[in-house]
């Protein structure tokens, strides 16, 4: 079941008239002339869609949210900050379907009753920057935006904006800083961005991936949405596979589907490279918990795990983790987890904006801690001094930045601790690495 | 070093986007276009940049020191930007890197001495499928599934190109 990339591979499908061909462009007149922006959010909340950013929070109630009643002007933000390392599906979706991102603003800033809408994309996508201004130009000239949309009555301009290179952006209210020209320091919420966001004013803030979603709730109702995937995970998702895998790209699933077959299937990841055995997978992107290879595929139940919310965070955070932003990094048996933690330790200290003391020091300490670790230099006391560094991050921060680098290291250490112990005994033991260096140099 | 009058058309272009008194909000790609002209962001420049948005000279540069794509020293021609985080190391991009150091005879952040090339490891270009990875500005095209001798062959471009 395909509801995003359905026309992926259609000719001509990045220009609007190849786009509506294929039937783009059809929710805008659905919307614009049979359906209230009120009737809009109620579809969205039948269809049970959830943000795809990550965090998984029910769409349509975020959009009732929205102070409609203030006097100020309303705001729909489009998230495409896509900065979580392992994925890069917004990336992707951006890129060969850009017209699918455009017709879900148009339609999704109607329904939050907004006149003007932005699209914050990461200023290293350049170029998918140059293909959404195209298609935006494109949507223009058809009528699609500007002045009365298709004679509604409906007034909307669209901009694109370029970031500058910072994770932090991610977060939505740092988004909202960096969209009014400052450092993407995140704010502390309440208020949320749907009383005061952009400019003060009412503001939705969705990822790219939520919004694509919406023209095909509208063509097809909420209720036939709702109809796909399981349980509480509803419809479809883009996951990212990436790592030691022979397949690596972008996969729509409809979600529900066996973690195992996800890996293991020539239609999704097509196994482990070069042959190897499994070691770890990190589900949702780096923030989340890595899980070892009987967690991944079972749960703690000996229940098959399932592609979505609720499979992948059964048993919590002890044997559980996230579906998250569908950032899908597979490990096999040669690779290091210390030195991946180090790695990964070095990225959220290096993406940290600074504000609180608890991450900014924090996951300065945790590099160094690690980096000991794996250069040889650790001692055994290290280990529970990362784990309680970790717990004095989490929780006390103003962003989930504090969170998003904890956990990683919590479930690391929970899971492989005698990888860090044997680091730390006896410092050649770990091959992984010098593996990794013959065979890159190889290529 | 004052900006073309077709550079500061396109400033109040960018303007125009932003509601009325709230385009300090043209600060970021504004910045992009006045880095392109100069290969980075000279303390003059910036200053110039808050003179068209009517904003102060600090507004520009904490804006410009906070964002890793802005570079506020002197760089070399091509700033070779190359992904350094887990999913692009798990597919060799340790080994690009200390490849790249060792072919241009430069340490991370360091620029050669013909001023041609900087190598700046950076965070996740959400390329992870398609790595190793690096980018290079003012376009910032995706240089993907990096070998060494792609390596070898792009950095030869870009030295006959000069």
């Amino acid at each position: 079941m395909k509801i995003l990339l359905e026309h992926i591979d259609k000719p001509g499908i990045q220009s609007i008239d190849g786009y509506i061909k294929n039937g783009g462009y059809r929710s805008v007149e659905k919307a614009l002339k049979q359906l209230s922006p009120d009737q809009l959010v109620e579809e969205v909340k039948t269809s049970g869609l959830r943000g795809r950013g990550g965090a998984g929070f029910p769409t349509g109630m975020k959009w009732s949210f929205l102070d409609k009643k203030s006097d100020k002007p309303k705001y729909l933000v489009c998230n495409a900050d896509e900065s979580e390392p392992g994925t890069f599906k917004d990336r992707y979706l951006m890129e060969h379907i850009p017209h699918l991102l455009i017709e879900g603003m148009i339609v999704s800033s109607f329904a939050l009753t907004a006149k003007t809408s932005y699209i914050y994309v990461r200023g290293e996508m350049m170029y998918i920057i140059r293909i959404l201004e195209k298609a935006i130009a494109e949507a223009y000239a058809k009528g699609y935006l500007g002045k009365n949309i298709l004679g509604s009555g409906y007034d909307l301009d669209l901009y694109v904006q370029a970031g500058g290179g910072a994770y932090i952006c991610g977060e939505e209210t740092a988004l909202l800083e960096s969209l009014e020209g400052k450092r993407g320091n995140p704010r502390n919420k309440p208020p949320f961005p749907a009383v005061w966001g952009l400019y003060g004013c009412p503001t939705v803030v969705n990822n790219v991936e939520t919004i694509a979603a919406v023209p095909w709730i509208v063509n097809n109702g909420g209720a036939a949405y709702a109809g796909i995937g399981i349980g509480k995970s509803t419809g479809t998702k883009l996951i990212s596979a990436c790592g030691n895998i022979n397949k690596p790209g972008v996969y729509e699933i409809e979600l529900g589907l066996p973690v195992e077959e996800f890996i293991y299937s020539e239609t999704y990841c097509g196994g482990i490279a070069n042959g190897r055995e499994l070691k770890a997978v990190v589900a949702g992107g780096s923030s989340v918990p890595i899980l070892p290879k009987n967690l991944i595929l079972k749960t703690a139940n000996q229940d098959a795990r399932l592609m979505s919310y609720e499979s992948l965070s059964d048993g919590g955070f002890i044997s559980g983790t996230m579906l998250g932003s569908g950032g899908f990094i597979v490990f096999d048996d040669q690779s290091c987890i210390v030195r991946n933690l180090w790695n990964f330790t070095r990225f959220y200290h290096h993406e940290s904006c600074g504000q609180c003391s608890p991450c900014r020091e924090g996951t300065g300490w945790m590099e160094k801690v690690l980096h000991r670790i794996e250069h040889g230099h650790g001692k055994l006391t290290d280990i529970d001094l990362l784990v309680d560094v970790a717990k004095k991050i989490e929780g006390k921060t103003i962003c989930p930045l504090g969170e998003a680098a904890a956990w990683p290291v919590a479930s690391a250490i929970r899971h492989f601790r005698d990888e860090f112990e044997a680091h730390v005994r006896n410092p050649e033991s770990c091959n992984a690495r010098h593996l990794h260096f013959e065979t890159a140099m190889s290529h | 070093m004052p900006f073309t009058s077709e550079r500061l058309k396109q400033f109040e272009e960018i303007k125009k986007r932003y509601p009325e008194g709230r385009h300090k909000s043209a600060l970021l790609p504004i910045l992009h276009l006045v880095q392109e002209d100069h290969g980075w962001l000279p303390v003059a420049a910036m200053d110039e940049v808050a003179e068209v948005l009517d904003i102060k000279p600090i507004e520009v540069y904490e804006v410009a020191t906070f964002y890793t794509m802005f570079h506020v020293k002197p760089v070399g021609k091509y700033v070779l930007e190359i992904c350094r985080t887990g999913p692009c190391c798990l597919v060799g991009a340790e080994n690009i890197i200390q490849y790249l150091k060792e072919k241009l005879n430069i340490e991370e952040g360091e620029t050669t001495k013909d001023g041609l090339f900087t190598l700046k490891p950076v965070e996740c270009l959400a390329s992870c499928g398609t790595g190793p990875v690096l980018q290079i500005g003012p376009d910032y095209k995706y240089h993907e599934h990096l070998t060494i001798e792609k390596i070898d062959s792009l950095i030869d471009e870009l030295r006959s190109k000069g």
